[in-house]
């Protein structure tokens, strides 16, 4: 929370000199730093050689970056990175079961270390089936597997407010085509960051 | 700000349109007919105008009688004679020709935009008229009346009313040029004619369900991303929203009395059945499994309901009384039994049975616990009852897209309904009434 009013401060900064560069008067607007928090530790540096007011920080501690809070398993945009191991978003299913397999429990708990990280990020939990059977049925099953996938991340450490599941049954299919293939291929839950 | 409010509003309002019109033809063939059907002949219906008659009223009725699977109508260039009234009818004639009953009717212009349609059913073996009626009509009117006429001769004959003056249901997915999707739920006539979009959205639609007298559908939208359950009256296209708690809204299905709607919700943990009074809005939780438990199916009496749970491992019919006790399970064969459906007289359910990784069509007897598959289709769903029993339309695969299929409740009379565009899914037959 600190980190966040920190980066909403030097956004403000950073605006307001601009606008003193356009002829408006110097750091007539200048809000005073932050004297009494101990974790701010860096100042932005905006170009204009004016660092008046800011020479109450001390020393800097080990830098804490927003973008990877220690131990820094995951940078803020490791999911849109493809060579991360959250470049995977897709968990497939058995035929009927909502039940995970073993091979997709990694993958499902380093999602959930990251959502525990960062825990303003919100995901949806879309669970899709295959063809086969009744369609309402389809949707039940679906939601079925989105719930499994919201415990095993529940597990993490994830908050239950950052998750939410959504079936589409098999309405939305991955792959067309009546072969076990492309049934597969829709036998998912698929995690949706927002 | 203002603007994009207004902006977004309008966009959602694009999203989803509720239309009265479009219209749009189903074509059947019949795939598969039946050896002993009632051989019939339909006599075109005299006209004595110049010109062609406005509807080729014999046509439509030989064509309802052939898709019921019960009558055999004789080609037109097989007919011996064409009378015009019944002084004009030889019987003999008839009896050479092998056919047990002989149609023959007039149209008459009465006016602009006016006609009477007469028509006279005779017993060629007995020698005699069976039923006559005349009929008033507009243009428009002319189809309706045919199928009225359809009714009464299958009646008369079968000793069952006719259900070709009803309508169907169905929800398509139409994919354009940019490969984008779109859902349209539709209503067509029986025989597929005068088919008019009721909804469309780029969102899923599912599980259409009539209203007892017709003139309503129940059914589930994802418009709003996640799916929501409408009520909306079919000829003025307006509609409610009548259920929307988190997790799944679905599967609705009218009550026999129409004042309730049985449903499938989870937002208190697993799906599970529901009964809701549409005007009180007050709701009945019916199941408590922690299983799946959904596709709720009224017994005609409103005394219980049959519904899909997998409580067992695998998705099982169940039957639940509303008044409390035990679901009592009622599918033993096959591993996959879901989807129920109850005929208007109570003594069939149908349902989708899978066995050996086909999905098919299959009927219980209530009675005797008999079941027997008759669909031969490998992914074959959503079964819905004609409103006299005779006949299950369903959906199925053809030629890569989804079609309509239509049974005879023996399994013995086979057809396809095609769209001209788009996947065809979820058939719901409408009850009697208008």
């Amino acid at each position: 929370m600190k980190n966040m009013l920190w980066l909403a401060l030097a956004a403000l900064l950073t605006v307001t000199v601009g606008c003193g560069q356009q002829g408006v008067r110097d750091d007539a607007s200048l809000p005073p730093p932050p004297m009494d928090d101990s974790s701010v530790i860096s100042t932005p540096d905006d170009g204009t050689g004016d660092t008046s007011g800011q020479q109450m920080v001390e020393t800097p501690e080990p830098a804490f970056d927003p973008e990877c809070p220690p131990p820094c398993e995951f940078r803020r945009d490791a999911i849109n990175d493809p060579s991360s191991a959250l470049a995977e978003k897709i968990i497939y299913f058995d035929f009927d079961q909502s039940t995970i397999r073993d091979q997709y429990v990694d993958l499902i708990a380093a999602h959930g270390r990251y959502l525990a990280t960062y825990g303003e990020v919100k995901v949806r939990l879309e669970g899709h089936a295959d063809e086969r059977g009744s369609r309402e049925y389809n949707i039940a099953l679906g939601e079925g597997r989105g719930l499994s996938v919201r415990r095993q991340l529940l597990l993490q450490g994830v908050d239950a407010d950052q998750m939410e599941v959504i079936s589409y049954g098999e309405e939305l299919p991955a792959a067309l085509g009546q072969s076990e293939e492309a049934w597969q291929q829709n036998r998912r839950v698929e995690i949706v960051y927002q | 700000m203002r603007v994009r409010t207004t902006i977004t509003l309008l966009m959602a309002l694009l999203a989803v349109l509720p239309l009265p019109r479009a219209d749009a033809v189903l074509t059947i063939e019949i795939t598969e007919g039946v050896e002993g059907a009632l051989p019939i002949a339909i006599v075109p219906f005299a006209w004595d105008r110049q010109g062609s008659p406005p509807q080729d009223i014999a046509k439509i009725v030989a064509d309802d009688l052939e898709r019921s699977g019960q009558f055999g109508p004789l080609a037109r260039s097989n007919l011996v004679a064409l009378p015009k009234s019944g002084a004009e009818v030889r019987y003999a004639n008839w009896k050479t020709s092998g056919v047990d009953h002989l149609v023959i009717g007039r149209l008459r212009p009465m006016g602009p935009d006016a006609y009477v349609v007469q028509f006279q059913l005779f017993d060629v073996f007995r020698e005699k008229q069976v039923v006559g009626y005349s009929f008033p009509a507009t243009t428009a009117q002319l189809r309706q009346v045919a199928h009225s006429i359809s009714d009464i001769i299958y009646e008369k004959i079968t000793g069952t009313p006719g259900a070709f003056n009803t309508r169907i249901a169905y929800v398509s997915a139409i994919t354009n040029a940019n490969n984008e999707k779109r859902y349209v739920l539709q209503v067509s006539d029986a025989d597929g004619h005068n088919a008019k979009t009721v909804l469309s959205s780029e969102h899923p639609l599912m599980s259409p369900s009539w209203s007892p007298d017709g003139t309503r559908l129940a059914y589930v939208s994802f418009e709003k991303r996640v799916p929501s359950i409408y009520v909306q009256i079919v000829k003025t296209a307006q509609r409610e929203k009548i259920s929307a708690l988190s997790g799944i809204n679905g599967a609705p299905k009218w009550s026999p009395d129409g004042t309730r709607l049985a449903l499938t919700l989870s937002h208190e943990g697993s799906p599970d059945i529901y009964v809701l009074n549409i005007k009180t809005r007050r709701l009945q939780r019916i199941t408590r499994s922690r299983a799946i438990d959904t596709e709720p199916a009224w017994i005609p009496d409103g005394r219980a309901l049959l519904f899909t749970s997998d409580r067992s491992g695998s998705p099982q019919l169940y039957e639940q009384p509303l008044n409390g006790g035990r679901a009592r399970r009622l599918t033993f064969e096959g591993k996959y039994n879901a989807s129920a459906t109850v005929s208007a007289d109570g003594t069939r359910v149908a349902m989708v049975h899978g066995e050996q990784g086909r999905y098919r069509i299959a009927v219980l007897d209530r009675e005797t616990g008999a079941l027997r598959v008759v669909t031969d289709g490998s992914l074959d769903e959503s079964p819905s009852f004609a409103p006299n029993g005779s006949m299950i339309i369903y959906a199925t695969h053809g030629s890569g897209r989804g079609v309509l299929g239509a049974v005879s409740v023996d399994g013995r009379m086979k057809q396809r309904f095609t769209l001209a565009e788009g996947d065809v899914r979820e058939p719901a037959w409408s009850p009697f009434s208008r």
